[in-house]
C-alpha cells in the first residue's frame, strides 16, 4: 500500500468555495417524504461552532444506495443520496431529505480548527445493529438522532462529555 | 468593484503567543513522536482554534458497511470542464503567477479514482481569499474568485489552471503567516476515503514556522503535501507547472469485487 496523503483543517475561508445552492436539499421540502435533519455544533465549552461544513451521504428510502449524479446541480426529481450544508453563525446545519431504508446515515464532519475530518453516524430512531450495539450504554444515544416537531433532530459535540462518538475504519 | 472592507480581525482567536513561543510548542511535540504517523493530530495546541475542537475519547473502530461501501457519483452534469480554469472566470486577466497544477488521485493500492469530483479553492497572488472574514490589508482582485472544480479522468488525473497564491496572515499568534498553499477537496470510490487537504510549493520558508502544516507531526507525511515543480507541465510564455498526486486512505474493496 501507498502511503496517504494527509489530511489538513479545512480552515475558515471556504464558505465561498465549498456550499452551493441546493446543497443541503437532498429532496424539495414539497416531497412527500421530506423530513428535515437539523441541529446544531459544539465545541468543547458547549459553544456554537459557526464555521463548519457537514456532508451526509444515506441510502433512498428503500435502502437502495444510489449511483446517479447531480447532487451539486439538482435537478429536483433525482434523489441523489448526498448533501452538504454549512453550519449558520450559531452553529446550526439544516438538511432536507428521506429517512434512509437503513439503520444509519453516513455524516462528514470539518471544521476551522478541526485538524482533520471526522466520520461519524447519524442513526435513526430505534434503529440498531451490532455496531451500535457494541458501543458503551453511555455514549450510544450520541449516534441517535430523536424526533422532533420538525423531524429528525442530531447534534455534533465535537469535544466533553457528550462528546458524539466519531469513527476511524481499517486502513486510516 | 469590490467595496473595501473595514480593517477588522480576521478572526477571534487570541494571539497572545509570539512566534518563539509557538515554535517551541511545535517542537516539544515532534521531539515527542515516536513512530511513523500519516495524518495530523487531531489535538494539536500550537493550532490554538483545534483547543476546544479536538475529540478526546478515542475514534471507534468500525467495519464500513452499506452506504460506506460507496462514494457520491458526480457526473459532466454536476460540472462544467471550464470551472477548471480559474483565470477565465471574469471579464480580464486576474495578476500573478499563471500555473497548471495537475496530478492524479490514487487510492492506497495505487489504483486511479475515475470520474470523481476534485475541487479547489485559495487565496489570490497577494494573499487575499475573497471572503468576507479575510479582511487583511491585501488587495482583492476583481478577475479572480479563487475557487475551481473538475471531475478525475479515466486515469484519475486532474489538472487545475490557476494563479500561485501569496502567503497571507492569520491570528493564531503574534506575527502567523501561512505558507501558500491551494485547499484540495477529493472523494474517493468509497465514503471512509473523504478528505480535505492543502497542497504547498517546495522550499516555503514558512513551513517550519506553521502550525498547521507542522500538526502532521512526521516529516515524511507532511512534505507529501508539496508539489514538484515540473517543466514538463510548465507551457512556453504561458505558465508554469506543478504536479501534485493525492492518495487516498485504503483501497477500494468494490473495484477488488468487481475485477
Amino acid at each position: 500500500m501507498t502511503a496517504p496523503t494527509p489530511g489538513q483543517t479545512v480552515g475558515p475561508f471556504f464558505g465561498y468555495a465549498l456550499p452551493y445552492d441546493g446543497g443541503p436539499a437532498l429532496v424539495p421540502r414539497s416531497h412527500p417524504d421530506a423530513v428535515r435533519l437539523h441541529g446544531v455544533v459544539l465545541d468543547g465549552a458547549g459553544a456554537p461552532v459557526p464555521d463548519a461544513l457537514l456532508e451526509i451521504w444515506q441510502a433512498d428510502r428503500a435502502g437502495v444506495v444510489p449511483r446517479v449524479g447531480g447532487s451539486l446541480r439538482r435537478d429536483g426529481y433525482t434523489f441523489t443520496g448526498w448533501g452538504r450544508a454549512s453550519t449558520d453563525n450559531v452553529g446550526r446545519y439544516s438538511f432536507t431529505t428521506v429517512e434512509p431504508g437503513a439503520p444509519f446515515i453516513a455524516l462528514t464532519v470539518f471544521a476551522r480548527g478541526l485538524m482533520n475530518r471526522l466520520f461519524t453516524r447519524i442513526y435513526l430512531p430505534g434503529a440498531t445493529d451490532a455496531f451500535l450495539d457494541a458501543l458503551p450504554a453511555d455514549r450510544r444515544d450520541t449516534l441517535v438522532a430523536a424526533r422532533d416537531a420538525d423531524g429528525l433532530r442530531f447534534d455534533v459535540v465535537l469535544q466533553g462529555d457528550r462528546e458524539t462518538v466519531f469513527l476511524t475504519y481499517p486502513g486510516h | 468593484m469590490t467595496e473595501a472592507p473595514p480593517r477588522v480581525a480576521a478572526s477571534s482567536d487570541a494571539a497572545a503567543a509570539t512566534q518563539a513561543e509557538i515554535s517551541a510548542e511545535i517542537a516539544g511535540i515532534a521531539a515527542s513522536r515516536t513512530t511513523a504517523e500519516h495524518q495530523p493530530r487531531l489535538d494539536y495546541a500550537p493550532y490554538r482554534s483545534s483547543i476546544l475542537r479536538h475529540p478526546t475519547k478515542a475514534l471507534q473502530q468500525a467495519d464500513p458497511e452499506a452506504v460506506e461501501l460507496y462514494a457520491p457519483v458526480f457526473g459532466h452534469q454536476d460540472v462544467d470542464p471550464l470551472e477548471a480554469d480559474l483565470t477565465i472566470q471574469h471579464r480580464g486577466e486576474p495578476i500573478g503567477e499563471r500555473m497548471v497544477v495537475t496530478g492524479r488521485v490514487l487510492d492506497g493500492a495505487g489504483r486511479p479514482v475515475a470520474n470523481q469530483l476534485v475541487e479547489v479553492w485559495q487565496a489570490n497572488a497577494a494573499g487575499r481569499y475573497l471572503h468576507q472574514r479575510d479582511q487583511h490589508p491585501a488587495p482583492l482582485d476583481p478577475n479572480f474568485t479563487g475557487v475551481g472544480r473538475c471531475l478525475t479522468g479515466p486515469d484519475g488525473t486532474y489538472r487545475f489552471t490557476t494563479i500561485k497564491p501569496g502567503p497571507y496572515p492569520w491570528r493564531n499568534h503574534q506575527n502567523a503567516w501561512r505558507p501558500a498553499h491551494l485547499h484540495f477537496s477529493v472523494f474517493g470510490s468509497e465514503f471512509t476515503q473523504r478528505m480535505i487537504t492543502q497542497m504547498y510549493f517546495p522550499g516555503d520558508p514558512l513551513f517550519d514556522l506553521d502550525p498547521i502544516y507542522q500538526s502532521i507531526v512526521d516529516p515524511r507525511a507532511r512534505e507529501r503535501l508539496v508539489a514538484t515543480y515540473d517543466h514538463d507541465v510548465t507551457r512556453p510564455e504561458l505558465s508554469t507547472g506543478y504536479r501534485w498526486d493525492i492518495v487516498l486512505t485504503g483501497a477500494d474493496r468494490t473495484w477488488t469485487e468487481s475485477s
